[in-house]
């Protein structure tokens, strides 16, 4: 009988995973527009746009130099092809590079002088605009016991930031949050001393685009020896038409300091596809240590495959300093063409980097992620674990590369990247690079592929579970070491998303 | 647009040493295998196949020279009663072979039906490979299809009493060889070949497998220990229903070894093994590259590769498994390993999937590290001095990849060789 029991449970399981998952998710949530009066800058990209962004942002010469500088270098550069992903070709003349509010032409002072239109938008989100103790990025939250915790907001709309929460409370401790425009006016002397040092403007096509054209993004600075007092976080939403966003993002963390990044984006739902191309890049000195959380959410385009985010990110850590730590969390559910590699160059001896994602796929997304580890100190520890979940039509990449160089003595790494297939006109695949040049480095690499188990079904629904329940708890727990490692607020959305992303996935 | 001319140049001037064989059965496939080569362009430093393996010496106009290896070991597969093809630097030597007549094998000499209108092999002569240049482009074997003059072409209809051994002597320094083999395994048919001898000074190896339903080809390659030397080998194999393909290399010295190993699985049922042990030390590159393809329901494949390295040797691997949507059921693993005996040697590995079907269970590892140190400490507790038991472990590593191998018979020759080896040179 029991047999019997578990060859149905084999032969529906596909469909009752997309049952299950439809029961819990929805359609992309996000997917509305905001109403409101836009300034564009001209469309294309020529010199004349990198010099108006520059003065939109009220630049000194030094940065509009650099932008230009960069703008020269990306005319000779080609764009990259060796992803696994395909797209139709991007007309970069096609472009706006530079959309904001018109409201916001005029600076406000504080928030509170916002157009309400746009502190509505971030209400409608989740996102808290307001200081006050509430759970970031969690639905219903307002109504929720408050844990006590704050998170200070950067909300970046097309291409401005809106303001940041609890400047006041952060200036105190020490620690400078805000958005990177407004850095480069006052604090020139940290931003031309850290940017570009991880990222050089031409380290790939889309950084140095990025470099041209960043209009926005945020800046952190935690200075020696302070634990910053809340979690510090940036919301990014694209709003307006035909427009791409191109943030930036600095952190720096300085000796034996510590601060947890949350980063969260959406987009509406258009048929035309829009580009994004950011470059975050982080600092971390001797002890200091920096945990970046991203939970991805962008327009994926709809169920045909139609519009949906390109979504081009150079993401790095440089762990500078001894015993620096680093951790990237990410949860991708969005964009309809990810490319997104958050890496970690360990430099001081016994520096850990750490990289947990979960890349979820479907309909026609496709998803070329992973990270590299690139070993240069002593003792330097690394460990991947990366979980690919495909449906539809979609095709999902782990791409990463482990590098021990012939001075990291001793360095270790553990890699672990697992794909899931839901259906069959979808893929899965895993393109590691190992490379190890002294001996006492030790590299482990382990990838599985599988279906959805049916022996754990099968034990679920034993215990008394329904089918539905039991789908869901697997794909759950093949995400856990990921999810674990995720701050408690966003571990909360990511698994409510790991179940919308799935809805509809066959048939 | 420089570094495609550079491309071009460099084809150019390898293609101006060689001379397309003209007329006979082959021709056609000759001509077509060119085209594909002027298409493609010898491998350049460049392309991301050859990331890890610096294709130049293997491509320039003129081999590099190789000195003969000095030494008074009888070859490895000796001890076995084997149908022996002896070929000197690439050459046929008729003296030296056995008389080709075995039952259940029909063996013909390329050169030799390269004269006749019709034969067998020329369905498939050139077919296999060029199969195989999709996705990945494999120009060396292209080259090879277009110009090897000699090889076999062996028809086994049914299983024959003894393995065929094709032994590649090396005599000249300067000696450039290619060889193309064609093997087909008619339904039902079994046979064991085995190879081995460092071939020439440049060796350019070309294999074109057919496997039918029900039919089993075991290769086992010891593939010489000339400290210079250089090789490409490919080998295109096709796998039929039910049908077993398993594949063993050996490769001890040699500056530079590419080895690639391109397999279909079209019948449902089919299983294929690629193995391979390797021995690295001072300057020696040794590269792995397996592309495995699964097309047809419930096949099995299995990557086994065991890399020792010293004194600055490199070892590279690239293994891919491909499912296609069609291949549920398919069981695909892949392990490759390095043990590196000291601080200068590297291990660079691109272990990867791609899979397009969803009931299908596949995984691969990769490990990289130094000797352990506790099983050397727990050995040296028990009176093993550090030498020895540095080679027992050694030995150790590498043997789960010999013992891919079917015989058992030879399982023990190669350790005994392997064991003789490492004691005297390390």
């Amino acid at each position: 009988m029991a047999a019997l029991d578990q060859t149905q449970v084999k032969e529906g399981i596909d469909q009752e995973t997309v049952d299950a998952v439809r029961e819990v998710g929805g359609a992309y949530k996000h997917g509305w527009a905001t109403d409101i009066e836009m300034e564009y800058a001209p469309k294309g990209l020529t010199t004349d746009i990198v010099r108006l962004i520059s003065q939109k942002n009220e630049e000194p010469q030094w940065m509009l130099d650099w932008r230009l500088q960069a703008y020269d270098r990306w005319l000779t550069k080609e764009e990259p092809s060796w992803a696994m992903v395909d797209y139709p070709e991007i007309d970069f003349q096609d472009q706006y590079y530079y959309a904001r509010p018109k409201s916001m032409e005029v600076k406000p002072k504080s928030l509170d002088e916002v157009d309400p239109k746009l502190l509505e938008t971030y209400k409608k989100l989740g996102i808290p605009l307001k200081e006050q103790m509430i759970l970031a990025g969690v639905e219903g939250a307002e109504n929720a016991p408050a844990e006590g915790r704050k998170v200070a907001v950067d909300a970046v709309f097309d291409s401005v930031s809106l303001g940041t929460t609890f400047k006041a409370e952060l200036a105190e401790a020490g620690v400078i949050f805000c958005s990177i425009s407004e850095a480069i006016r006052e604090h020139p002397e940290l931003v031309k001393k850290y940017l570009g040092t991880v990222v050089p403007v031409s380290d790939n096509f889309y950084a140095t685009l990025n470099s041209a054209v960043f209009s926005d993004g945020s800046f952190v600075y935690v200075p020696p020896g302070v634990r910053c007092p809340m979690e510090l976080s940036t919301y990014f939403r694209i709003n307006a038409e035909n427009t791409g966003q191109f943030e930036r993002t600095l952190i720096i963390a300085d000796k034996g300091s510590y601060v947890s990044y949350l980063e969260g984006c959406t987009a509406p739902a258009r048929d035309i596809a829009q580009l994004h191309a950011a470059v975050v890049e982080i600092i971390i000195e001797e002890d200091a240590e920096v945990k970046y959380s991203t939970v991805q959410n962008w327009y994926p385009g709809d169920e045909n495959g139609k519009g949906g985010i390109y979504n081009f990110v150079t993401k790095r850590a440089d762990c500078r300093g001894d015993r620096a730590k680093i951790m990237w969390t990410q949860v991708e559910t969005g964009s309809a063409v990810t490319w997104k590699y958050p890496s970690c160059i360990l430099r001081g001896d016994d520096s850990q980097g750490e990289f947990y994602s979960i890349a979820i796929t479907n309909n026609y997304q496709q998803a070329d992620t992973g990270t590299k580890m690139v070993h240069l100190g002593k003792n330097t520890k690394s460990r991947i674990v990366s979980k690919g979940i495909s449906a539809g039509h979609a095709q999902n990449t782990y791409r990463g590369l482990v590098s021990m160089h012939p001075k990291a003595k001793n360095a270790r790494n553990y890699t672990q990247c697992d794909s899931l297939l839901i259906g069959n006109k979808c893929g899965a695949h895993t393109v590691p690079y190992i490379e190890v040049k002294n001996n006492s480095a030790r590299v482990e690499h382990e990838a599985t592929t599988s279906k959805v188990d049916d022996d754990q079904l099968f034990y679920c629904r034993s215990r008394g579970m329904d089918e539905e329940a039991a789908v869901a708890l697997v794909v759950n727990g093949f995400c856990k070491d990921v999810l674990q490692a995720l701050p408690m607020e966003f571990a909360m959305e990511a698994q409510q998303l790991v179940a919308i992303s799935l809805e509809g996935s066959v048939g | 647009m420089a570094l495609a001319n550079l491309k071009q140049t460099a084809t150019e001037a390898r293609l101006s040493e060689l001379t397309l064989p003209v007329g006979g059965c082959l021709a056609e496939a000759r001509r077509a295998a060119l085209s594909r080569v002027q298409t493609m362009g010898l491998p350049g430093r460049r392309d991301e196949y050859w990331k890890y393996t610096r294709p130049d010496t293997l491509t320039q106009a003129i081999a590099p020279t190789a000195a003969v290896f000095q030494h008074d070991e009888a070859p490895i597969f000796d001890e076995f009663d084997c149908l022996k093809i002896v070929f000197v630097d690439g050459v046929f030597d008729a003296e030296a072979s056995d008389d080709l007549q075995l039952e259940g094998v029909q063996i013909d000499r390329l050169s030799d039906i390269e004269s006749q209108d019709i034969h067998w092999s020329k369905d498939l002569y050139g077919v296999l490979e060029a199969r195989g240049q999709d996705p990945v482009p494999r120009p060396l074997a292209a080259l090879n299809t277009a110009f090897a003059k000699d090889g076999v072409v062996i028809r086994v209809t049914g299983k024959p009493s003894k393995p065929i051994n094709l032994i590649y002597n090396h005599q000249s320094e300067s000696s450039d060889a290619m060889l193309h083999h064609v093997i087909r395994i008619d339904a039902g048919a079994e046979v064991t070949v085995l190879e081995n001898g460092p071939a020439a000074a440049r060796f350019n190896k070309c294999s074109e497998i057919d496997i039918a339903d029900g039919g089993a080809l075991h290769m086992i390659c010891a593939q010489g220990r000339d400290h210079e030397r250089r090789a490409a080998t490919h080998l295109f194999a096709r796998l039929g229903e039910k049908s077993v393909f398993k594949c063993f290399t050996l490769t001890v010295n040699g500056v530079l070894t590419r080895n690639e190993a391109v397999v279909e699985l079209l019948g449902d049922d089919a299983v294929v093994h690629i193995a391979g042990a390797c021995v690295g030390d001072g300057d020696f590159h040794h590269d792995d590259t397996v592309f495995i393809t699964h097309v047809a329901e419930n096949c099995e494949s299995r990557q086994v590769f065991k890399k020792v390295l010293r004194n600055g040797a490199t070892g590279v691997f690239q293994g891919k498994i491909l499912v296609k949507s069609t291949a549920q059921k398919t069981d695909g693993y892949q392990i490759s390993q390095a043990l590196m005996l000291d601080d200068d040697s590297q291990f660079l590995a691109k272990p990867e999937l791609e899979i397009y079907a969803d009931d299908v269970a596949c995984s691969h590892g990769t490990t990289s590290g130094a000797i352990d140190e506790e099983a050397l400490f727990y050995l040296q507790s028990r009176g093993v001095p550090r030498r020895d038991a540095t080679n027992l472990l050694t030995l150790a590593f590498l043997a789960e990849a010999v013992s891919e191998i079917g015989n058992q018979d030879i399982v023990d020759t190669i350790v005994c060789r392997l064991e003789n080896w490492l004691i005297r040179r390390l």
